[in-house]
């Protein structure tokens, strides 16, 4: 009966002429929103909506020229489908994202598109417990610098579990998760955005079903200085399809990710105990797998707690495919200079993995530390031995590397 | 009150408009009393005036300042925190555009008042919005969009798609600190200190110290008041250091620009940035010493795209004159950043 109310006293009105209700079989406090319907009484149901509420968007699209934002604890917003109800923000003129959530605790964004935002998609900031399910986040005229930076975007979140979603054409990420803890990202695409999927300065993460392909680079897993959560760890990669991630990259300079060569599979900077594995990981231009410091990036570090150096990946039973001669960027440069001191005549093919060879000089590397690559069928493998000098040597001697770590344990939310 | 069908979307009806510190907001400004005369902002009797040294940038808007008190009610003085203003007290700030700014004898236009109440359990508020005439406001929790124009300081006529929040977005700014909402502006130091003596006067603030021991009033656009350093600090405190700050909402980039920040690295001297997108301008480094066009800080300001522009909300047009300060200092630190 209450649901009734709300919608009589909101919803009519501004859904004249259209069929079907939004808040229909949805249990609770419900606040229907039909297309149509303002951005003042969109904003002001998202406002007004009870601790718990559901704001059901119906089918249809819904234009914004400004930002909206949730500050209500344990919302659902919902739509009728990913690919049946568009959030466009194409003439946004106003705020830095399409939905900021600033919520405490919960936050559900189910079975709706977020379009076009000149910044990011959806912002959750500072939030525990946040659930995207069957979410697109889009920008539709395909890769373009101006493009936004992040479609699905939680930061300093913790129990952060993303499924089902689809997100293309963002200018950085296209899902990102930052600085948060206990997150579980399953059955997501993600295409034609400079980083598929990434997750930065976080720890325990699950990375598992998702298909990344046509970006620029698959999945990447960071550790970034200067940040108030720092040196995340404990990240596991597997049973993904990581295809073909070969779009040139269009992040706009200074970023971290403008430094992702194009056609990278999975990149691992300065980020600790990561398992890869089972995933198929095929036709990359630059490299299937790539592990560096952030030393040969050549970027000031300004924060002494900062660990500049990956420790105890795990890279382990995966399928790797593909072959290329010509990597590109700051990577594709190093890997040109090391085979070509390992084949002086040529030619040469990349090989699937390639670490950058950088070692904390400070650091007494034990067993649990190390770079581990084993079973990954006939993938082959390179030490880059960075900086490239006399006294020091590529290598493509995967032997020292031949070992596990225990296995890293399960994300549960 | 053609006005009340304009901006009046929901809920408001007639009648009774009873304002209280908690819960929601009234709908109408006039419920609360504030003014003898709202169209010529007079206050009501108790509601105090202040104003500040070095105001945040609010797209060349003029900014009128009131504090009420609840009756009886004093504030002690504090001059490192905010003054700790008791429960029921009532802050208010009025926008407007002057119709020229060379002339403010030319009248204004308002355009929204900000109510900021202190109630039981925190601080919330509302902005009103005002239609064709000035006479009253109504709420707009979820804020809107005015066109306005003005001649402007040379002459040349300019306009604004000027923004009133909504009441999220309240919070972006002065949730300063672990999401609490709090007031920005009354700290002492900020405060003109004729507006404090009257405050004073008033019997409002309570247990000041003699004039001399007061902070220093920094206004950051005037060489006369402060070092280069003091003032664009203060210029940075007051128009970033609410977000940017380790407990506010710009936390996640790790970019510190509050007064009581000291860490170069954290006030953005030869810090990459994080999260920025186009918001890097393919610049390498948020503040690169003696290099205010490398400098991202400097790019964002000077910037009006919604991804790249800071702050990221509140402001559509650029600040010139802050950007000339923030200029300035940098050009003026010593180093590099190597490389």
């Amino acid at each position: 009966m209450r649901r009734l109310a709300l919608l009589l006293s909101i919803g009519a009105g501004y859904g004249a002429g259209c069929s079907g209700d939004p808040c229909e079989g949805i249990e609770g406090t419900c606040v229907g929103l039909h297309a149509g319907a303002s951005a003042t009484v969109v904003q002001t149901a998202l406002i007004e909506i009870s601790p718990g509420g559901t704001v059901a968007f119906g089918e249809g699209t819904f234009s914004f020229e400004t930002d909206l934002s949730l500050d209500v604890d344990n919302v659902t917003i919902v739509g009728a489908g990913m690919d049946k109800t568009t959030l466009s923000f194409r003439h946004q003129t106003e705020g830095a994202q399409g939905l900021l959530v600033t919520a405490k605790a919960g936050f559900t964004l189910r079975d709706i598109a977020i379009e076009d935002t000149p910044g990011d998609g959806v912002k959750v900031l500072g939030c525990d417990g946040v659930h995207f399910d069957h979410v697109r986040a889009e920008w539709t005229d395909g890769p373009k610098e101006t493009n936004g930076s992040y479609g699905l975007y939680p930061v300093q979140c913790k129990n952060v579990l993303i499924e089902g979603c689809t997100v293309r054409g963002a200018s950085d990420a296209g899902i990102y998760v930052g600085q948060s803890d206990n997150i579980l990202l399953r059955d997501n695409r993600a295409e034609n955005n400079v980083a598929g999927i990434e997750i930065e300065n976080s720890t325990h993460a699950d990375v598992t079903k998702n298909t990344a392909t046509g970006n620029t680079g698959g999945i990447l897993v960071f550790n970034l200085p200067g940040l108030e959560v720092k040196n995340g760890a404990i990240t596991r990669v597997f049973d993904n399809e990581v295809l073909a991630n070969n779009t040139v990259n269009f992040a706009p300079a200074g970023n971290i990710v403008a430094m992702v060569p194009t056609g990278t599979g999975i990149a691992i900077l300065a980020a600790h105990q990561v398992e890869v594995f089972a995933n198929t990981i095929k036709d990359h231009k630059s490299i299937n797998i790539g592990i560096i410091s952030y030393v040969p990036l050549g970027i000031a570090v300004t924060d002494p707690t900062y660990d500049q150096y990956p420790t105890a990946i795990d890279i382990h039973d995966n399928t790797l495919t593909g072959t290329s001669d010509m990597p590109t960027g700051l990577l594709g440069g190093l890997l040109i200079s090391a085979l070509g001191e390992i084949y002086p005549n040529g030619p040469f093919v990349v090989p699937d993995v390639a670490w950058d060879g950088v070692l904390d000089p400070a650091r007494t590397y034990g067993p649990d530390d190390k770079l581990c690559v084993k079973n990954n069928g006939d993938a082959d493998f390179i030490n880059l031995a960075w900086p490239l000098a006399d006294a020091t040597t590529p290598s493509i001697d995967m032997t020292p590397h031949d070992c596990s770590h225990v296995p890293l344990p399960q994300v549960s939310l | 009150m053609k006005l009340a069908f304009v901006v009046c979307l929901l809920g408001c009806g007639g009648g009774d408009d009873t304002c209280t510190i908690d819960g929601k907001m009234c709908s109408r400004l006039s419920s609360w009393g504030l003014f003898d005369d709202i169209a010529a902002q007079t206050p009501a009797a108790g509601v105090l005036p202040y104003d500040l040294n070095t105001p945040l940038f609010s797209d060349y808007t003029t900014k009128q300042r009131f504090v009420r008190l609840p009756a009886g009610e004093t504030v002690p003085w504090n001059d490192s925190d905010a003054l700790a203003l008791p429960i029921g007290s009532v802050l208010v700030k009025t926008f407007g555009y002057l119709h020229d700014r060379r002339d403010p004898s030319l009248g204004r236009r308002l355009l929204e008042t900000r109510v900021l109440v202190h109630g039981e359990a925190g601080w919330h508020g509302a902005a009103y919005v005002y239609g064709d005439d000035d006479a009253d406001a109504e709420v707009a929790i979820a804020g809107t969009l005015v066109d306005a124009s003005w001649i402007h300081d040379d002459g040349s006529t300019r306009t604004n798609r000027y923004v009133v929040p909504n009441q999220n977005q309240c919070k972006n700014c002065h949730a300063e600190h672990d999401d609490v909402v709090t007031p920005i502006g009354p700290k002492v130091r900020h405060l003109q200190p004729e507006r404090v003596q009257a405050l004073i006067d008033a019997g409002a603030l309570v247990g000041a110290p003699p004039r001399a021991e007061w902070p220093h009033a920094i206004v950051a656009t005037d060489p006369a008041t402060g070092t280069l350093d003091e003032r664009a600090r203060t210029f940075l405190d007051i128009n970033c250091g609410f977000c940017h700050n380790e407990r506010g909402a710009g936390r996640t980039s790790g970019l510190f620009l509050d007064w009581a920040q000291t860490d170069p690295a954290k006030l953005g001297v030869c810090k990459a940035p994080v999260a920025t997108g186009r918001g890097s301008g393919g610049l390498q480094y948020d503040i690169v010493p003696g290099a205010p066009e490398q400098s991202i800080v400097v790019f964002r300001m000077s910037a009006t795209d919604p991804e790249i522009k800071m702050p990221e909300i509140g402001r559509n047009l650029v600040y010139d004159e802050g950007i000339a300060l923030i200029r300035e200092w940098i050009a003026a630190m010593p180093g590099s950043c190597g490389g």
